[in-house]
């Protein structure tokens, strides 16, 4: 199962990898969602992976009994991904202002500050 | 107290902005009145520190490191605290006259408090951190006095020299103080000094003493990193007065005397320090009888002093430490004076050039007359306290053990030039039959003359009553430097000897320098050709290559393309992560290799993952490319449900779906992907940089799911969450309670980003300016780029 | 864009997807759920609104500019933080009821907290997605 994941998340990140070095703008905005889920995964695998046991507790236990799967990672992922939302929101919108103020959507064309 | 008599500088500075608009032309007096203060407070310590007392006072600051704010008063400490304050308080007077009419001055009053401050705070701490912090305190405010006159570029240029090598050394001293406190064992200097044996026996003791004397060198303007100090003469005078004659050239001073206990006394520590003052007091005296420049003059003249003062350090015999202490105060008087006539000069004449300047007496009286009292002292001539200093200066040379004759010859060379030196700055200005000046001078007002006649006045008081001087302030101070109980008896009248002898001779060899200085100028005028690949030269070389490696690494890494900046990532993470793991040796059989437990419909949701994600790599259609990575974002929820995550299967169900909506809404309106072309082994390339990296994170999460789990953290909130927080979901928990600070700052960070967004939308700038190019920050040029397309269009 | 399907279903839609979006938040303590998947489940709902309607609509059918929510959120998580201090605790303690509640059980400062951060996820969301919308329109 983990050597499976480990496939998954290195595939998501080389595909995220891929797609942040194109010259095109929007696909930047893509490349930098894969490597969203491609993190969220990583850390998710490397908390262990833990099938059907979610770190909650039955009513009327007071103590959370094995197994069960970490809670931590979850939480750094529960927020990782609400924030990535905010992140991926502002590339977004910078790109389009980017997109309509220079007139371009090739990155190679951006690396100066200079008037064409 | 003395922790508020130290802070208080701090706390006045705050208000001095606010006592200027209340005070105006009083303001001087009025701030000068917290110096006094703290003068006549410390005068309180002179009768028993003389029988032999030291106060300790400590206030815990960071305990966990021990970091202390804790002072310590002996003779040493006091002797410097009363010339800062006293001093100080001068120098503030001064200030008010000196620069009545500078908008500026309720700045100067700022930082000059600061700066007060922080050197009350060197010479008293007694802690190895403290004294660092207050040391670094002293840098920085005075690179912020000496670029006072910030629109000259000399000045900026002259206060950031000024900061970077006192800084450098000021990191090295660091380096030093933390060295000896490791091997000393203790973090409270007054501890280290007990301990001098074991500091001067261990291995370390090179090195800590190299560092240690780079910080003292640096600051207190030794050859080769004097050149600093006469170009801080672009600063108002002042503060050459103050820091760059009486106090913070000085703290170096300070530091050798303070530590010598611990690290004096060895064969290397008299041989360095001994030679680098020695060399550094003949060529300053040498190159000061040169200049025309009064504040010059009198600068490189400093520099002379602060190298006979380490010269006497090194040479560290009971004679050569009561003449060093002697001197200090010496110094301190008299130049302090003459710096504050200079200025007075400057002021009233209009020129510092002594060239352009004499018969001012008629003019000038009282300043005159201050000039001529502190040039007497300098000069050594009796009953001054300055011959005290230049008789005890020969009487250590003359005993030195190791080349007693050579380093009597440097002595007298430079006492020698001192005198000429002292002639350029009191004589040749105000005597003269023929009164000259560029503009028509008048006597300086009272704040200007004070400070000089008060000083002058003193170096004559002293050596009226040597005796007491030296029994009440000297022999404490000596007795600190070495560390046990002396007695110190001066006085003005030796008798007959040789000493006495060489002291006439020497005032007869200054006197003829000064008679026949123009024609040996010109004499010595093609030697200063050397300077031209002088110390100075060294900084400004290494300032340049400093500055010319960032430019070449700057083109070499920062091409201004996304993606070699990626490239470069990628492949030393890579790289270095490859190198850290196969040192370790961690790689082996089942790490890699190890049993495939997968259900069927797992695996169907991997393969999916998989597939969308090299669809969004592939695909031409925008909406293509945002659906499959939808697709993406989905196939991961459900790992998520399947594997015991619910919250973060819903969070990344509903996430998933606003981000598709957001990405229609956007990339809609956005071109199509044009298939810019690539050539193919750029493309190669890229390829290679991304697999390298995906694999090298798969290869990661192979080796840490290999180890045991072993989670720590997750028992405790096993265990507590309902206990402690009344939650039977732990991941909730987690979140808003165990690590709720942590969420907190994240809905912080979220709030911002749609403030970002909402920004970057709505408010739109100019119409006329949409098409501007976004400013550069990093260069000055954004300031053209904006106006001129306005222009342009303005006139078309 | 304007679907009859779709239109009708949202306005149907909406009060039930608040109200799960409500019950999300309330039973986080102690199943899945909690602030942030019900402050991202009731921006979904007004989101659909806006995309079955329009902006302006949805911003109607909020009653409430969407960055109040950003501020109030923030608001109320810091002062439910802040509130233990005056108890002479240390800053972000859990403080809780005695008594039980019959729905929620015994409430505690964390839950407020809670409410907060759906607030903000919430008005986050919204102020992206509307004023991304109303750029387009």
């Amino acid at each position: 199962m983990e050597v499976l994941l480990a496939v998954v998340v290195g595939i998501l990140y080389a595909a995220g990898f891929y797609m942040i070095m194109r010259r095109s703008i929007v696909k930047l905005i893509l490349g930098l969602g894969l490597l969203g889920h491609a993190s969220n995964m990583f850390i998710f695998t490397i908390g262990r992976v833990m099938r059907g046991n979610p770190p909650v507790m039955p009513h009327g236990h007071d103590v959370l009994t094995q197994p069960y799967a970490d809670p931590l990672p979850q939480a750094f992922i529960l927020t990782a991904i609400v924030i990535g939302f905010g992140v991926q929101a502002f590339a977004t919108v910078l790109v389009k202002r980017a997109y309509q103020t220079v007139g371009t959507d090739d990155f190679d064309q951006m690396i100066s500050t200079d008037q064409p | 107290m003395v922790l508020e008599a130290v802070l208080s500088g701090f706390v006045l500075a705050l208000f001095a902005p606010w006592i200027y608009k209340v005070g105006r032309g009083a303001a001087g007096w009025i701030l000068a009145l917290l110096p006094i203060g703290i003068f006549i407070y410390f005068a309180t310590f002179v009768p028993p520190v003389a029988e032999g007392e030291t106060f300790v006072f400590a206030q815990t600051w960071v305990p966990s490191i021990d970091i202390s704010l804790s002072f310590n008063v002996d003779g040493l400490s006091l002797l410097f605290a009363m010339i800062i304050s006293g001093v100080g308080a001068l120098v503030i007077i001064y200030a008010g006259g000196y620069l009545a009419h500078d908008r500026d001055i309720n700045r100067f009053y700022v930082y000059i408090l600061m700066f007060m401050a922080s050197m009350l705070g060197v010479v008293l701490s007694d802690n190895v951190i403290t004294i660092f912090i207050f040391w670094e305190l002293t840098s920085i405010t005075s690179f912020m006095l000496i670029g006072y006159y910030h629109e000259k570029p000399e000045s900026r240029t002259a206060a950031l020299q000024a900061l970077l090598v006192t800084g450098a050394g000021g990191l090295a001293l660091m380096a030093g103080l933390v060295m000896m406190a490791l091997v000393g064992g203790s973090w409270e200097i007054s501890e280290l000094l007990n301990r001098g044996d074991v500091i001067t026996g261990s291995s370390l003791y090179v090195p800590i003493l190299i560092l240690v004397l780079a910080g003292a060198f640096t600051k207190s303007a030794q050859f080769p990193f004097h050149f600093w100090l006469p170009n801080a003469m672009a600063a108002p005078t002042p503060v050459s007065t103050y820091l760059h004659s009486a106090t913070m050239v000085k703290a170096g001073i300070y530091l050798m005397a303070r530590f010598s206990p611990a690290l004096g006394g060895t064969q290397t520590w008299t041989v360095v320090v001994t030679s680098f003052g020695a060399v550094t007091m003949l060529l300053a005296a040498h190159m000061a009888w040169q200049k025309k420049d009064l504040k010059q003059i009198l600068a490189y003249s400093t520099v002379s002093a602060l190298g006979i003062l380490t010269m006497l350090l090194g040479v560290g015999t009971h004679a050569a430490l009561e003449a060093a202490l002697v001197f200090l105060v010496v110094h301190s008087m008299y130049k302090g004076g003459l710096f504050m006539v200079a200025g007075a000069v400057d002021h009233e004449a209009g020129t510092r050039d002594i060239a352009l300047l004499s018969g001012l007496r008629k003019a000038m009286p009282i300043t005159g007359a201050a000039a001529v009292l502190a040039g007497l002292s300098m000069s050594g001539i009796p009953p001054f306290f300055g011959f005290v200093g230049k008789e005890l200066i020969y009487e250590s040379t003359t005993e030195f053990d190791m080349s007693a004759i050579l380093l009597t010859v440097f002595a007298f060379l430079t006492n020698g030039l001192t005198i000429t030196a002292a002639l350029l700055v009191a004589h040749k200005p105000f005597f003269g039959s023929k009164l000259s000046a560029p503009k028509h001078p008048h006597e300086a007002p009272l704040t200007m003359w004070l400070g000089p006649v008060t000083l002058g006045t003193l170096g004559l008081l002293f050596g009226l009553l040597a005796g007491w001087v030296g029994e009440f302030l000297i022999a404490p101070a000596v007795s600190a430097v070495q560390h046990h109980q002396t007695e110190v008896h001066l006085a003005l009248w030796h008798g007959f000897s040789m000493i006495l002898l060489l002291s006439l001779v020497t005032i007869a060899f200054g006197v003829l320098v000064y008679w026949k200085h123009e024609v040996l100028g010109r004499w010595f005028a093609p030697s200063n050709v050397i300077s031209k690949w002088g110390p100075e030269q060294w900084y400004f070389w290494s300032l340049d290559g400093m500055l010319g490696f960032g430019r070449w690494q700057t083109r070499l890494l920062q091409s201004g393309y996304l993606r070699n900046y990626l490239l470069i990532i990628i492949f030393s993470t890579v790289g270095l992560g490859l190198y850290t793991l196969s040192k370790y040796n961690v790689f082996s059989q089942n790490t890699i290799f190890r049993p495939i437990d997968v259900t069927s419909y797992e695996f169907m949701f991997m393969a999916l993952i998989v597939a969308s994600a090299f669809v969004v790599t592939q695909v031409r259609s925008r909406l293509a490319a945002v659906a499959a990575l939808g697709v993406v974002g989905y196939g991961v929820a459900i790992i998520f449900v399947l594997d015991g995550a619910p919250d973060l299967a819903m969070t990344q169900f509903s996430i998933e779906t606003l981000s598709v909506i957001l990405l229609v809404l956007v990339l809609y309106r956005l071109p199509r992907f044009i298939q810019f072309s690539r050539s193919r082994p750029k493309k190669i390339t890229e390829i290679t940089a991304a697999l390298a990296g995906g694999g090298f994170m798969a290869l990661l999460v192979l080796l840490v799911t290999a180890l045991p789990a072993q989670s720590r953290l997750a028992p405790y909130f096993a265990e507590n969450s309902y206990k402690l927080a009344h939650g039977h979901n732990v991941v909730n928990v987690i979140l808003v309670d165990f690590r709720g600070f942590d969420t907190m700052g994240e809905i912080t960070v979220l709030g911002i980003a749609a403030v970002g967004v909402f920004g970057l939308l709505k408010l739109r700038l100019d119409k006329t300016r949409q098409t501007d190019t976004p400013p550069d920050v990093l260069t000055t040029q954004h300031q053209s780029a904006d106006v001129f397309p306005v222009m342009e269009r303005e006139q078309s | 864009m304007t679907s009859v399907i779709l239109s009708t279903a949202t306005r149907y839609m909406l009060p039930l997807l608040l109200l799960f979006s409500v019950f999300l938040l309330l039973r986080g303590h102690s199943e899945p759920g909690g602030g942030f998947v019900g402050g991202l489940v009731a921006a979904a709902s007004f989101a659909f609104y806006a995309f079955a309607y329009n902006v302006k609509q949805a911003r109607r059918a909020l009653r409430i500019n969407p960055r109040v929510f950003i501020g109030v959120g923030l608001l109320i998580a810091v002062s439910s933080a802040t509130y233990s201090l005056f108890l002479g605790k240390s800053f972000m303690t859990g403080i809780w009821t005695e008594t039980e509640f019959p729905v929620f059980g015994a409430i505690g400062t964390p839950f407020i907290f809670d409410v907060g951060v759906y607030l903000v996820v919430l008005g986050v969301i919204l102020t992206i997605v509307f004023s991304l919308a109303e750029g387009e329109q």
